[in-house]
């Protein structure tokens, strides 16, 4: 039995049918080949996967694709616009925000809400607001360093 | 040209990362690709009555249902091999899949392959086996006592080795004549280490070549394909080819020869199709190798003027339920060989009992060995300061090795080639504001409420695993060297092959930057290839902070080999001598006449043409390097740790948190930050929160996200950095190693701190993790 969905990824429209049960985390990475979201625990507890529906920040693996009809999903691979990168790409990349690299789409689409609900956030309000998102590598010093680069770019 | 050397120049990695384009294992797709869910044991210890397929098989969409039988039926080895040897060691088989026993949680007793994730892991449900529950033993000390469960018949009394070094007489007799002693009973937790990208594999065999490539999350890919082929699979080391893609981190987990890794190889063999399998979190959880688990008793014998006179170490090591595979070094000679730290120590004995238990294998670990290590001796020279009256500062600065007596030699078997301790401690001193937090303290002292602490921890570090003789002489199964082809392209841009393995590192920036210093050529016209085990030479990988010491100073060799031929041709079209030849900034000069000089591109393009050439020379210019060093390298350092302790509730908060490192030379100081940043976050993870937790019956309690505390962004502060520079005197770039100082450093420096904290209320002691918990009940007992 599959369900039919229609929604919009990345600016364009998609319809597809689906198992009920399919995570909208599968749907995005392995019907649509956007593999950008990451899976790291499956269980909402590490944010690997995090994208953004309806702008707000959301754990695709613990969401399935069926809930996400009629809404708009934005994943890494459409943060770029015209092939410049988002001040935050830019921010992780400049300010070493990264290493493996695995948390950090969902880490970039957290931090994009954040921005989003918060311009100019402070270094507290940072760590706050990226409470959801574990990264291993970095200890998060060059995360913090790279969301307010972002935030100074976007003002 | 400018230095690229010690030039935060920004990742070339970061643009396909930062874009969602890198493609890690689980990103893959193969034509035909089937998935794998493995069955594991629910028990720690239990006997396999008989397992029921039949209700998986049935299931629409099953491929095939295999399990110990169809191991034993395909005439492969099908074991798990240890790669490190000891005296003794007792080396029980570990099965592919379990055949009659199961011996962890996790353990693996049958494998599915279906069309669909989905349906793999509703297949995988259905698979009924019948155990036979038996008692098990999870805890280190409690399977050392007598008539406790035993995992393998062959290890009575769940021994595995029972191992020593240093000698016993002269440390009785320096405690027998101290004027100070301080000891100390201590746990360092185990530690899962929760890679954020799970362990990954997807194996494509090809009957038709007879061929199989192998895409699996890998810290050293030809390590795996050497264990994955000789003692699990059985096929030729040339039929298998292992790509590492992108590699979502790994702290040692990824080193490991695992059970599943073989299974999927041999389920995509019985198939003749594409399998592919990526752990859980759960999964991973219970089958990555885990790390620490010690139980240790530990004392410091001293004189009337606070030196060290002698230090005695007794350790418990848990092994697991396996011999991993390099498991039975790391409590050994990545650990015993560390006891004397920064420290001039004349006497020392450490004796260590590796001990199986009904748990997950424990094995490397990021630091491995030497964060144990690092922790019994800075335990204790906190206990030393305090029972001197010299405070933790003068204690330590009195025993450190005098910068003039390098080359050190231990009495744990290392020989130390450079250090130089007292400037890192003084920086240290003067970051932290030193003698005003001390005044800060004795106020808050004065009036109660929340207190202060102050912890040190100064480190050294053995890494760059070498060289290959010393290493194979305490039992090692591998060499230690580091492998890389560096080839000069016709038009002079270059191609670096390197054995060493990147899995988030910036290993292509860094290894861009040595070439492009020494070659005079850009970064950017420098490609850098690794992970592949059909385009690289034999490498041996990633770990043990080797890559820059090991990995980087093989490309270091290969570029000078290079420019030695580059002399030769640029001699002959000269006319010149190649002695008298010079090169510099990316040109061949002749000595004394700056005239007479070519371009690389000028002499490539000639060792590509050889119209005209020197006689005795072949054409190309490429040269490879199997680069075995001399000696370990010793990064040390001091950290000191901040804490705040609120003494009513057990609540520790973290103030400052400073390091100095000396890591020899920097190649590049922005990735060097980030390794240390990396590195204090574990370690801190497991001086306060982290922590995997047994049940008295094998169960892992603290097996998810959700019970296993991994520290978070809101949980940590900014880390204040410093370096002092030590060159390493031994390798071409005098580089040491970072990857591990931060994890090695920092558990004793945290302790420390709340130790220190908690000094009025007569507590020296309380074990890592340090719960609100712990701490509230050591202040109210
Ligand atoms: S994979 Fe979704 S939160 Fe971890
Ligand atoms: S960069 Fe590796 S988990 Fe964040």
């Amino acid at each position: 039995m599959t369900v039919s969905i229609q929604l919009e990824v990345n600016g364009k429209p998609v319809q597809a049918a689906v198992e009920p049960r399919r995570l909208l985390v599968h749907f995005l990475r392995e019907d649509l080949g956007l593999t950008g979201a990451n899976i790291g625990c499956e269980t909402s507890l590490c944010g690997a996967c995090t994208v953004l529906l309806d702008g707000n920040a959301v754990k695709s693996c613990t969401m399935l694709a069926a809930q996400a009809d009629g809404a708009s999903v934005t994943t890494i691979e459409g943060l770029a616009r015209n092939g410049e990168l988002h001040p935050l790409q830019e921010g992780f990349w400049e300010k070493h925000g990264l290493q493996c690299g695995y948390c950090t789409p969902g880490m970039i689409l957290s931090a994009n809400y954040l921005l989003a609900q918060n311009p100019s956030p402070n270094d507290e309000e940072i760590r706050e607001g990226l409470k959801g998102n574990i990264c291993r590598c970095t200890g998060y010093h060059n995360i913090v360093e790279a969301v307010k680069y972002a935030a100074e770019r976007m003002s | 040209m400018a230095r690229v050397l010690g030039t935060s120049i920004k990742r070339r990695e970061d643009p396909a990362l930062i874009t969602g384009r890198g493609k890690y294992t689980d990103d893959l797709k193969a034509a035909g690709m089937a998935h794998a869910a493995i069955v594991r044991s629910p028990y720690a210890h239990a006997r396999i009555r008989g397992i029921d397929t039949s209700a998986a098989e049935a299931l629409p969409g099953v491929l095939a249902v295999l399990t110990a039988r169809d191991v034993a039926a395909a005439g492969i080895p099908g074991v798990v091999p240890v790669g490190w040897l000891l005296p003794d060691l007792k080396t029980p088989a570990h099965p592919m899949i379990a055949a009659d026993t199961v011996r962890h949680v996790g353990d693996a007793v049958a494998v599915v392959v279906a069309e669909d994730r989905y349906v793999a892991r509703d297949a995988a449900e259905r698979v009924a086996v019948d155990y036979e529950p038996l008692d098990a033993v999870a805890d280190v000390v409690a399977a050392l006592e007598d008539g406790a469960p035993a995992v393998h018949e062959e290890a009575p009394g769940n021994v595995a080795f029972d191992w020593e070094i240093g000698e016993r007489e002269p440390v009785d007799a320096a405690f027998a004549s101290a004027a100070h002693t301080v000891e100390l009973d201590l746990r360092n937790n185990r530690l899962i280490p929760h890679a954020i990208e799970p362990r990954a594999v997807l194996a494509s065999y090809d009957s038709s070549t007879g061929e199989m490539t192998i895409h699996m999350t890998s810290q050293n890919p030809h390590v795996h394909r050497l264990l994955m082929t000789l003692a699990s699979l059985g096929m030729p080391e040339h039929k298998v080819r292992i790509v590492a893609p992108e590699v979502g981190g790994g702290f040692g987990s990824k080193i490991h020869h695992y059970a599943d890794e073989a299974i999927v190889g041999l389920c995509s063999m019985k198939l003749d199709r594409p399998v592919k399998w990526t752990a859980t979190r759960t999964e991973t959880n219970l089958t990555d190798a885990h790390g620490r688990d010690h139980s240790t008793r530990c004392a410091l014998a001293l004189d009337a003027d606070g030196r060290i006179t002698g230090l005695r170490v007794d350790t418990a090591a848990a092994m697991g339920a396996y011999l991993s595979t390099f498991a039975p070094a790391v409590p050994t000679y990545l650990y015993g060989t560390l006891m004397s730290g920064q420290y001039d120590i004349p006497a020392i004995h450490c004796h260590v009992t590796g001990v199986f238990t009904h748990t997950t294998p424990v094995d490397a670990y990021r630091g491995a060995g030497r964060p144990e290590a690092t922790y019994v001796v800075e335990r204790l020279m906190h206990l030393a300061g305090e029972a001197t009256g010299l405070g933790p500062v003068e204690v330590r600065r009195r025993n450190f090795v005098s910068p003039d007596a390098f080359p050190y030699q231990t009495q744990v078997a290392l020989a130390y080639d450079s250090g130089n301790y007292g400037p890192a401690m003084d920086r240290a001193l003067e970051m932290i504001g030193y003698d005003d937090l001390r005044s800060q303290q004795a106020s808050r002292r004065d009036n109660g409420g929340k207190q202060i602490g102050i912890g040190f921890s100064s480190y050294i570090e053995a890494c760059g695993l070498a060289p290959s003789a010393v290493v194979g002489s305490l039992g090692a199964q591998a060499g230690q060297w580091e492998s890389a082809d560096v080839r000069v392209h016709p038009t002079a841009s270059v191609t670096v092959y390197t054995g060493s393995s990147s899995h988030g590192q910036g290993h292509e920036t860094t290894f861009s930057q040595i070439v492009a210093d020494r070659l005079g050529v850009d970064p950017e016209a420098v490609e850098v290839i690794h992970g592949d085990t059909d385009l690289v030479q034999f490498g041996m990988g990633t770990y043990g902070s080797r890559s820059a010491a090991v990995g980087g100073s093989a490309i270091a060799r290969s570029v000078d080999k290079i420019i030695e031929k580059g002399k030769k041709i640029a001699a002959h079209l000269l006319e010149a001598s190649a002695e008298d030849l010079e090169y510099e900034d990316g040109s061949f000069r002749v000595a004394g006449s700056p005239d007479r000089s070519l371009a690389l591109g000028d002499v490539a393009l000639q060792a590509y043409l050889a119209h005209n050439y020197p006689d005795d020379l072949e054409p190309g210019l490429s040269a490879t390097s199997f680069y075995d060093p001399a000696n370990f390298t010793y990064p040390f350092g001091t950290h000191v740790c901040v804490v705040e302790v609120d003494t009513e509730t057990g609540s520790i908060e973290l103030l400052r948190y400073a390091a100095v490192d000396d890591v020899g030379n920097v190649i590049n100081p922005m990735i060097v930050d980030g390794q240390l940043h990396g590195g204090l976050a574990q370690g801190i993870g497991q001086a306060l929160w982290e922590n995997a937790v047994y049940d008295e019956s094998g169960q892992l309690v603290s097996g998810s996200l959700m019970d296993y505390a991994v520290p978070k962004i809101h949980n940590l502060i900014p880390f204040e950095l410093d370096r002092t520079t030590t060159p390493c005197p031994h390798n071409p770039l005098g580089v040491k190693g970072v990857g591990e100082a931060g994890a090695i450093a920092s558990p004793a420096a945290v302790v420390n701190a709340v130790v220190d904290a908690l000094a009025p209320f007569g507590i020296s002691h309380i074990d890592m993790p340090l719960t609100p918990e712990k701490v509230w009940r050591a202040v109210n007992s």
